[in-house]
């Protein structure tokens, strides 16, 4: 148990402890935002990975949390009977009361976390039920982001359409401007990462997991055993839209603005992109491809500001030709020789 | 055991490595680093693409004449890729990674609004190049564009002058052409003017059949457009299967300048009015130097338009008031900045010391059948930048705040 767990702990000490004393502010910042990334993509590895439900909309959720958290901070900036700024151009002259609940820190982290839950179940359950599965759940994911971009676009006074929200001040009454409160949420994230990983590392160990694996590999006999392939489907789909949800809030102190460009269907696909990339079959493929995935794409366009997308693409390809299992399943075949090597 | 050594000593490096990354050598005392953040990937690259083309042939052409305080200016281009986030991040990068002396970017109100918070926080420059909805006046940034009323006011003065009395405003569904509409609909209510109707589409929309028949069926004399981008090229096109013409009812754009014409057909869009502050075919010497500069640059075939033009001023603002400063030390060129007053293309440009706008001559054109636009109306001379329309009695609780 000791022996399986020290890589973890390993990379735990280099997170918490190392990056922070040695990364610039800025580029901790960075990390920050890949790490909630992470959080999200550890829930597309559960529900696609181990579950088999490709899910192509998980940004509606990562938005549904970002969007709770950015309303609350609105508020906070705004002090009482205040408007958000982007309500004064868009000529709304009173508060929505759809607004007003977000004003208590609490009520908008559960909406973060309940508010995707609670849609994923009822999407869940209706979809599962009917065995809608394969492409079509994919397509299906993928129109909800869709539609959840057109809806945030169009109702510009509740939302701050196209531009999103931005410019918040304090979180917790702490200045988000300053580095020691990006270091303190960057900490906050990381941890986040690290609970949420263990749990389902957990999660997937047990009966429940291989269940789960089970419904992936063979969901009519699951059902001929006597189980209920629905029920298991879609509580595992509402634990990945809750953390991304989670992952949303977290996401907007640490970068600081939350449009509908971050959750359309581009940016859900990146996100599935990235757990391939990483290894889908393994929890701690799906983070350390979402690391990577914001790592290269920040170190792209840096270096070539102009022709950036190409070297993301080419990476992409490059991976799945060389290693269908992405960066995880090479990891795991040279340990695996590693430890046959030893054993002779 | 040893595996799990190896994986940390490993992750160690890596985190070494990216440290080690990221302290750039000093920067040498004989340059100046300037960002320039554009979208050069995604939607707004065709448009974005050509600004900072004309912000490299400022930096070029200063460079040549000996520089900055004696220092040569260095760009350091980043890819703001049409999405808002990314402006903030890169925006970011240049100041506190790239310590640049002062950043020329954006486009899209979006991208300025998601970048103003990290310009204020960091207390650095923003010089913002693109007409845009007003009712804005940050102290970290020089807007070089026009606001709203060096450029939609004036082309409503214009159509009021052609006696067009009935509007119908049609607009992409966003910040600035909402903003716009709320100014024109107060305007009009102040002037004697009516107001047919008012419609939004989404950005990138491109099926008008039911709306150009809403307009058709409406007659109003003239349309006022704010659409942006693609939407434009559908819209016109679907006007003129319709049997609209120029004559019988104006079209007036203000986000159609040369680069636009050529996207969206010059059959489609000749004889209709837009409202701009500087076109290709504005006759000052300094624009004659710029055109042809420009396209020896990067091609004969190449337009200049009017965000190009303010793209290329706000270096030159920049540089001028660094040289009144004697530093680029932000504070200090804020300061040096107010009353800096050049010729430019567009002719006479000064800074405005109380909202960092500039004074700026507002023109109306017609589209050519040859692409160009020709100037049938000016204000004359500059007009003051006024973002919050305080100087009209009629726009009192538009910028209610």
């Amino acid at each position: 148990m000791i022996k399986r767990n020290l890589p973890f702990a390993a990379i735990a000490v280099v997170a918490l402890v190392a990056a922070p004393l040695l990364l610039e502010p800025f580029r901790l910042g960075l990390l920050a935002k890949y790490l909630c990334y992470a959080i999200v993509a550890l829930g597309i590895g559960l529900a696609w990975g181990k579950g088999g439900m490709l899910t192509l909309g998980q940004g509606v959720f990562f938005g549904l949390g970002g969007y709770s958290m950015a309303m609350y901070l609105k508020l906070t900036e705004a002090g009482d009977g205040g408007l958000p700024d982007f309500m004064v151009w868009s000529g709304v002259e009173e508060l929505p009361a759809l607004w007003t609940p977000f004003a208590n820190p609490v009520f908008a982290l559960c909406m973060a976390v309940l508010g995707p839950v609670a849609l994923a179940l009822i999407l869940g359950a209706l979809v599962f039920r009917q065995r809608v599965r394969g492409a079509y759940f994919a397509i299906l994911t993928q129109a909800l982001a869709a539609a959840m971009v057109i809806l945030l676009v169009g109702q510009q006074g509740l939302t701050g359409g196209t531009n999103g929200m931005t410019n918040f001040f304090e979180l917790f009454g702490q200045d988000l401007a300053e580095d020691s409160t990006q270091r303190g949420l960057y900490l906050v994230v990381a941890s986040v990462l690290g609970v949420l990983y263990l749990a389902t590392r957990q999660l997937v160990n047990s009966r429940y997991g291989r269940l789960l694996v089970a419904v992936r590999d063979g969901e009519d006999r699951v059902r001929f055993l006597g189980y209920d392939p629905a029920l298991v489907k879609t509580v595992t789909f509402a634990i990945s839209a809750g953390m991304a949800g989670l992952a949303g809030a977290l996401f907007v102190p640490v970068v600081g603005i939350i449009s509908p460009a971050l959750l359309g269907v581009v940016p859900s696909l990146e996100l599935v992109v990235a757990v391939a990339v990483g290894g889908r079959h393994a929890l701690a493929g799906a983070v350390l491809g979402a690391v990577l995935m914001g790592y290269a794409k920040t170190a792209f366009s840096e270096q070539f500001a102009d022709g950036w997308l190409y070297l993301q693409g080419a990476l992409f390809i490059l991976v799945m030709t060389l290693a269908p299992k992405g960066v995880a399943g090479i990891g795991r075949s040279i340990l695996g020789r590693l430890r046959s090597a030893r054993a002779t | 055991m040893r595996i799990s050594r190896a994986i940390v000593s490993a992750l160690v490096v890596l985190t070494l490595a990216a440290c080690g990354s990221d302290s750039q050598p000093a920067a040498e005392s004989n340059e100046i680093k300037v960002g320039l953040l554009h979208s050069l990937s995604g939607t707004m690259a065709i448009s974005e693409v050509t600004v900072r083309d004309a912000e490299l042939l400022a930096i070029e052409e200063i460079n040549k004449s000996g520089g900055v305080l004696g220092k040569k200016l260095v760009p350091v281009v980043e890819d703001g890729a049409s999405d808002w986030p990314t402006f903030a991040e890169k925006a970011t990068k240049l100041i506190r990674q790239d310590k640049v002396a002062t950043v020329f970017g954006g486009w899209t109100s979006a991208s300025r609004k998601a970048m103003l918070p990290v310009f204020e926080r960091y207390k650095a420059l923003l010089w913002y190049p693109v007409q845009y909805e007003g009712l804005e006046s940050s102290p970290y940034i020089f807007y070089t564009g026009a606001t709203t009323n060096q450029q939609i006011i004036p082309g409503l003065d214009y159509l009021k002058e052609q006696g067009k009395k009935k509007l119908f405003l049609v607009g992409s569904d966003y910040v600035f052409p909402r903003t716009a509409n709320k100014i024109i609909k107060a305007y009009a209510a102040a002037n004697g003017m009516e107001i047919l109707g008012e419609e939004y589409t989404p950005l990138g929309h491109t099926e008008y059949s039911t709306l150009v028949n809403k307009v058709m069926g409406a007659k109003p004399d003239a349309v006022f457009n704010t659409l942006n981008g693609d939407s434009n090229v559908a819209f016109f096109k679907q006007l003129k299967s319709a049997g609209a013409t120029a004559e019988s009812m104006p079209v007036l754009s203000v986000s159609i300048a040369e680069e636009e014409v050529t996207g969206i057909g010059v059959d489609n869009i000749a004889g209709h009015p837009v409202a701009w502050n500087y076109y290709q075919t504005t006759d000052t010497p300094a624009n004659e130097a710029f055109v042809k500069a420009f396209k020896a640059k990067y091609g004969a075939n190449k337009v200049t338009s009017d965000p190009m033009e303010a793209g290329y001023n706000a270096v030159y603002l920049w540089a001028e008031a660094v040289k009144k400063a004697g530093t680029t030390e932000v504070e200090a060129v804020k300061k040096a900045a107010p009353g800096i007053a050049l010729e430019r293309p567009e002719g006479l440009v000064t800074i405005d010391g109380e909202n960092q706008h500039m004074y700026k001559t507002a023109r109306i054109g017609i589209i050519q059948p040859d692409g160009l636009i020709k100037q049938v109306w000016d204000s004359g001379e500059p007009i003051k930048p006024d973002p919050y329309l305080k100087g009209y009695p009629w726009a009192a609780g538009l910028a209610a705040s």
